[in-house]
């Protein structure tokens, strides 16, 4: 071929809009694809991280206390006394330990090897057959604020076994409660922790796949001059913004199903609602982090400010501010109010519900409709902050 | 020697501190936190939100009813008509607990029967179902109590008192923002500390700073001070806070306290200094920080006790110097633990500190690239 | 072709491929705004390679990118290819290759790889790439390393697939920022020959710039620029014809050239005095021949013989003029007698030293000593193994074989104290960017022990010595870069070390920096101190008492200039340069290279 043969054929193709878009979409689509492959940290990130904190803290992170350390305090063991102390032996909820005194088991609280202390007295056997009742009772170490309601929740559970075990064996009908509660949990009926918390974590994972990778690899063009060259090539700016988010959306996705899979399998987490919706709510967060991840590189173009925004922007608010462990409903009106900027807390919420509750869309569309907008506009933000300039 | 980790010191303050933005990332995102997280962190409900399907035209009912009104921890949102009104208002978040009291209720009750009540709680959040089940226990074992005063019955044969030490009101708070001056501390001294070499490693001033006669123990000590003296200040103005602002008791010894946040700071900067000197960009250091951060954090019984995880996690806990930490800060706030009965905490911190402030010492001349 | 005769004034015309009209360009830095561009006239014309020349800091970089659309200027207008480069930028980035300072080329990608994303990019049809993608294959000579990853070439080899890809769809206008920087004389050759092809047969119009100045006289065209001003343009020739006259070649039996540039670089009415073989040439500013006797009264048979000027010769004048020379007279301070002369001692020791990074050998077993008061360099190209056997004689890295000795010490093993002897100047500009110049020279001064008024002297000597006294209060990452060099010597020389290690200090400083450094250095070496110095700049080897020159990790050839000059005298070259020396030592060695 002649030269005057190749720069007439240039001319004619270079610098025409329409079909020859595809052409560098589909050259900077398969270079990120390769990179990828190459490069071990992004897979790293999308696909060993999941797996490592989903494990960790899929079965780190309970709030169900069990086998809680219970010191027993009996002034005058007998009959009586045994048979209430057994309701305790069998319950999976404590394990406890027998204390010959008060003094010795207030200690035992103080250095913290006990969390409870369960006090009958002297007279329990003949206050037991009074008209005034006999007393329980119970100490907690209050410290742990949570998990001491959820220890005296036990013991009034174990407390109300034992009556009615005992009235039962006394052949009355009656056992003085006038009002049976009769509890029912919808959607998690065991309040087993882990199917809520796990929902939530993949959410913070996403966060991190999303936001970290994305504005790592941006300012990664940048420091090692790459994004130079790329941008005094005819390329247009939208083709670069896609060229990056197609192929770390598609890697997202990978680490959601992964997530999801573990969470389905290794944690029996139930899924009622359908995978369709869950996934068409992970694509629209996805992008909402994606966005986010885009705007911190494109602002700070400096993989080390990048990666330092993105920690802070994104973990600690995802783990304390999303619903995930902590109850946005608990929350004080000014804090609620900041839990709607991040996108974590409407993506939790679509999660929770749709693992444990189904496909409720009273619930799924207007949390889907915030992430959309707020894609929308950190996309936006992107797009229009993002020049083919140096500047 | 001190006159060259003075230098060294001074030199990395300035370093640090005399350009703005890294200014800002020290002092502002930990205060931010601390206000919000303080606030947010938070497990005790207020105003359940719940909706009542009362079958029962009684006047027992009302009561009862009237019970989970008077209660602040309660806020009726709905009064339902049917059974079929149950499943939408808790499918779609607006009640988190639905009572329902069918229409014998009162009648039962006159007839000296066991009277049913149902609850229905929402239990996506197990936490959230959990506290709202216990305070919808309380309302009506008081409302039992009182009827069986009231119409002059045997109440049962044995009750239970509960009472909690040291934090009589179970305000969950008291347990989070202690927990916080951890976590926030940790997080300062780690941005701080992961990247001073890393960073000097990348400008190459590594190198030249290692051709000086500077020797390891120096510049350990040189790099360490400014760390320890950030978060120092972090940890004052967070304890200063809980105590001042979110009005947390102390009931403690400042001294006993200080002990423990001079030994989580070493041990904090030992093990920022060991990830930066493995480091051999800034990049690496920021990712080894974070990924020692978020399992540190989670594990650490800040937010969910170490004592509900599995026996291999537990013992995984024990390398974590913000698992001591954080028993010290709630002993000390809360229970006022001496010093003595903190012995089992102090000393893995001191151990976590001294290696790995040796490994990292080794690491500066003997980290290869 | 359109020929260089031409003078300095012609007008922009349809020739033109750049037309720059009243530009100007600032950039905030810190708190003070610096003018890059400043009113800015110029063109660039068709079918020839215009080369852009000026010392660090005139411009160069700006003006190529704001040539590329990727900077828009604050003042005036710019037009390539007859299209706006501010609003049509799109549409004239279709036309135009660009290959910036560092190639973004993706180091996990194959070469292949490479060309096909930039081939994608510049949307070139897939019929037409076989062809075009053997031919850029055939020119650079990558042909058989296609499928190896673009991160595992060495520093020529990625110049030269940066070229490719830039090409991958014949551009009419080529731009080139310094694409031979760092590179080595053997591949420097190899690009240039492919510049020359393009232009000749694909007709393409070249913009380059460098930091060579003897790649100046190979190009066509030359655009002279200074602190953001234009200060010329016109052929090669029409700067060095002017100086006709100035130039003389110099030698003083008996006399060291290094010394004789010194004493000559004093004299008034010298512009410029630079060794240049085994003679000392010398620039006048007048046109009268110079008297030997009133020149050097000192020097006894000087010989002094007229040569023909070059282009490097009439840039220094001209930067002369805007920049008067600062070379402070004899007394350097405080580097003061305890080491005088040259001995025969041998102070550094190197003996079979190899250094391997997982199965990559960066240095393979060399032998080499340092005699006491002697300047020695190591010369080589980029990832010749120079930095690696630096690392190691400092301590910062162990051989992973071989023995070696700093002033009878492993530095390495040896108590932190002995580290005070030497100074460590490294490669990459290494002080603290956000401290104050004070701030440096405290803490450095410090960390060697100085303290109270030894410290405060030493800190004034160094000020007033470097001429930094005007920027002590600024940060250092703003200074520019020549004064950042200045900088980073200054500290290296507080403790006044016995011996004195240079990384690369000259790489990317401009000429008249480099002059001044080498005039530092020399005067340390005349004090006793002995210095050991690497460069990729083949004349700058001409200024040590013996070199070592590497490739590839290995020792090629070991001797005083002189020495491995005359390795490479044939029938053809019988005076050879320094450059045609390592390019002979190479071919020499090119069996060994090819199996590595």
């Amino acid at each position: 071929m002649t030269p005057e043969n190749v720069k007439k054929t240039a001319r004619t193709s270079g610098g025409l809009p329409g079909g020859g878009g595809k052409m560098r979409l589909r050259g900077l689509l398969r270079k990120e694809f390769l990179q990828i492959l190459r490069d071990p940290s992004s897979i790293a990130i999308a696909f060993l991280m999941p797996v490592l904190l989903l494990l960790l803290f899929g079965y780190g992170v309970s709030l169900n206390a069990k086998h809680v350390p219970l010191g027993i305090v009996v002034d005058n063991p007998n009959a009586d006394t045994s048979s209430f102390i057994g309701s305790f032996r069998q319950s999976s909820y404590f394990s406890p330990v027998v204390m010959p005194g008060m003094r010795q088991a207030v200690t035992a609280m103080e250095s913290g090897d006990i969390e409870g202390i369960l006090h009958l007295r002297e007279d329990f056997s003949r206050q037991l057959r009074g008209p005034e009742g006999a007393p329980i009772q119970v100490i907690v170490d209050g410290t742990d604020a949570n998990n001491a309601r959820q220890i005296s929740g036990y013991v009034q559970d174990a407390w109300s076994k034992w009556l009615g075990l005992r009235s039962i064996a006394r052949g009355s009908a009656m056992n003085n409660i006038p009002v049976q509660t009769e509890q029912r949990i919808w959607f998690n009926s065991e309040l087993r922790s882990r199917d809520f918390l796990v929902p939530g974590l993949i959410a913070v994972i996403m966060t991190l796949i999303g936001a970290l990778l994305t504005a790592m690899v941006m300012a990664r063009e940048w420091e090692r001059g790459t994004m130079e060259a790329l941008l005094a090539t005819p390329v247009e700016k939208r083709e670069i913004l896609l060229g990056k988010i197609i192929p770390y959306f598609t890697l997202g996705l990978g680490g959601m199903t992964l997530s999801v899979t573990m969470s389905f399998f290794l944690f029996r987490v139930p899924l009622i609602g359908s995978l369709f919706v869950l996934f068409v709510a992970a694509s629209l967060f996805l992008f909402a982090s994606l966005g986010m991840g885009l705007l911190i590189s494109i602002i700070s173009k400096n993989q080390f400010v990048a990666g330092q925004v993105a920690i802070i922007v994104t973990f600690l608010p995802a783990f304390i501010l999303s619903g995930f462990i902590f109850d946005i409903r608990s929350m004080p009106l000014p804090i609620r109010f900041v839990t709607h900027l991040i996108a974590a807390s409407y993506f939790v919420a679509i999660l929770q519900t749709v693992f444990l509750a189904g496909d409720i869309w009273q619930v799924i569309l207007p949390n889907a409709l915030a992430l959309v907008i707020m894609s929308a506009i950190f996309l936006g933000i992107s797009t229009r902050k993002f020049r083919k300039r140096l500047e | 020697m001190w006159r060259r980790i003075l230098a060294l010191t001074i030199k990395e303050f300035l370093a640090l501190l005399k350009d703005k933005r890294s200014r800002m990332v020290v002092v502002v995102p930990p205060l931010v936190q601390l206000l919000v997280f303080g606030y947010a962190a938070t497990y005790d409900l207020k105003n359940v939100p719940y909706a009542v399907y009362n079958e029962d035209t009684g006047k027992a009912s009302r009561d009862l009813l009237a019970g989970f009104r008077g209660s602040p921890n309660f806020s009726e949102v709905a009064l339902l008509s049917s059974e079929g009104q149950i499943e939408p208002v808790i499918d779609k978040k607006e009640a988190l607990l639905v009572i329902h009291i069918d229409s014998r209720f009162s009648r039962d009750l006159l007839l000296g029967r066991s009277a049913r009540v149902q609850i229905i709680v929402d239990g996506r959040n197990s936490n959230t179902a959990m506290l709202a089940q216990n305070y919808a226990s309380t309302i009506i074992n008081n409302f039992n109590t009182a009827w069986n005063a009231r119409h002059g019955r045997a109440g049962p044969p044995a009750y239970v008192t509960t009472r909690a030490w040291f934090n009589p009101n179970l305000e969950s708070r008291w347990f989070i923002v202690p927990g916080i001056v951890g976590l926030l501390t940790l997080v300062v001294t780690m941005m701080v500390t992961a990247l001073s070499v890393a960073r000097e490693r990348e400008q190459g001033t590594f190198d030249q700073l290692l051709v000086t006669p500077l020797r390891p123990l120096e510049m350990i000590i040189g790099k360490s001070l400014p760390g320890f003296l950030i978060g120092m200040s972090e940890a004052t103005v967070i304890i200063l806070a809980a105590v001042l602002w979110f009005k947390v008791p102390f009931l403690g010894n400042v001294a006993t306290l200080y002990t423990g946040v001079f030994l989580f700071l070493l041990s904090a900067i030992g093990i920022g200094l060991m990830i930066s000197s493995i480091a051999i960009t800034q990049q690496q250091g920021l990712l080894g920080a974070f990924l020692f951060l978020v399992p540190a954090i989670i594990l650490s019984g800040f937010t969910t006790p170490i004592a509900n995880m599995p026996p291999l996690i537990q013992e995984l806990t024990l390398l974590n110097p913000m698992r001591y930490f954080m028993v010290i800060l709630r002993g000390v706030f809360l229970e006022g633990m001496s010093f003595h009965l903190l012995i089992g905490q102090f000393w893995p911190l001191a151990a976590i500190a001294v290696t790995t402030l040796t490994a990292a010492g080794w690491l500066f001349r003997h980290r290869l690239y | 072709m359109p020929g260089p005769g031409q003078s300095m004034h012609t007008v922009a015309t349809e020739d033109s491929v750049i037309i720059l009209e009243g530009v100007s360009k600032y950039f905030v830095t810190g708190k003070r705004k610096i003018a890059a561009l400043q009113n800015v006239d110029m063109f660039v014309r068709r079918g020839i390679i215009t080369g852009l020349i000026g010392p660090d800091g005139a411009g160069k970089t700006t003006l190529m990118r704001m040539s590329t659309g990727l900077l828009a200027p604050d003042a005036g207008k710019i037009t390539i290819l007859g299209i706006d480069a501010t609003s049509d930028s799109l549409l004239m980035e279709a036309s135009i290759g660009y290959m910036p300072q560092r190639f973004g080329l993706y180091e996990d990608l194959t070469v292949m790889e490479n060309m096909k994303l930039y081939a994608d990019l510049h949307e070139v049809p897939e019929e037409l790439r076989p062809p075009r993608f053997e031919e850029l294959l055939h020119m650079t000579g990558l042909g058989p390393f296609i499928s190896r990853l673009a991160g595992r070439l060495s520093g020529g080899m990625k110049q030269k697939l940066g070229l490719a890809c830039t090409l991958v769809r014949p551009p009419q206008l080529l731009l080139l920022d310094e694409p031979t920087v760092g590179v080595d004389p053997v591949s420097r050759r190899e690009l240039w020959s492919i510049v020359y092809r393009l232009v000749r047969e694909e007709g393409m119009s070249v913009l380059l710039s460098t930091a060579y100045l003897d790649e100046a006289e190979r190009c066509n065209d030359v655009i002279l620029f200074h602190e953001g001003r234009l200060l010329g343009q016109g052929p090669p020739e029409s700067f060095s014809e002017p100086m006709q006259g100035h130039t003389y070649s110099v030698s003083v039996p008996g006399m060291k050239n290094r010394v004789l540039q010194g004493d000559l670089l004093r004299c008034p009415d010298v512009t410029d005095a630079v060794v240049q073989g085994d003679r000392v040439r010398l620039v006048m500013e007048g046109t009268v021949p110079p008297e030997p006797a009133a020149l050097l009264p000192s020097a006894k048979n000087m010989s002094l013989t007229p040569v023909r000027p070059r282009f490097e010769d009439a840039f220094i004048s001209i930067l002369r003029r805007s920049r008067p020379v600062s070379l402070k007279t004899a007394d350097e301070g405080i580097v003061t007698a305890a080491h005088t002369g040259t001995s025969d001692d041998h102070i550094i020791e190197v003996k079979n030293v190899q250094r391997k990074f997982g199965d990559f050998y960066a240095v393979k077993r060399i032998t080499f000593s340092v005699k006491k008061g002697e300047v020695f360099g190591l010369l080589g190209a980029n990832g010749a193994g120079k930095s690696t056997t630096f690392r190691m004689l400092c301590g910062l890295l162990p051989p992973s074989a071989g023995n070696l000795s700093v002033a009878g010490v492993d530095l390495r093993k040896a108590p932190a104290a002995a580290r005070a002897h030497i100074g460590y100047m490294s490669q990459k500009f290494s002080l603290y960017g956000n401290l104050s110049v004070r701030e440096n020279l405290r803490f450095f001064g410090s960390t060697y022990g100085l303290s109270g008024r030894t410290l405060r002297e030493n800190i004034q000597w160094a000020l007033e010595r470097f001429d930094l006294g005007d920027h002590e209060e600024i940060t250092s990452a703003e200074l520019p870069l020549g004064h950042k060099q200045r900088l980073a010597m200054a500290c290296a020389l507080m403790h006044n070390p016995d011996i004195l290690f240079l990384d690369e200090p000259t790489s990317g400083v401009d000429p008249i920096a480099r002059r001044e450094f080498w005039h530092r250095i020399n005067t340390l070496a005349e004090r006793g101190v002995t210095v050991m110095v690497t460069t990729h700049f083949m004349e700058e080897a001409e200024y040590c008492d013996s070199l070592a020159v590497m490739s590839a990790g290995e020792i090629l050839a070991l001797g005083t200039p002189a020495e491995i000059k005359a390795k490479a005298v044939s029938a053809d070259l019988p005076e050879p340069t320094m450059e045609d020396a390592f390019i002979s030592l190479i071919s020499d060695n090119a069996p060994a290279q090819k199996t590595s």
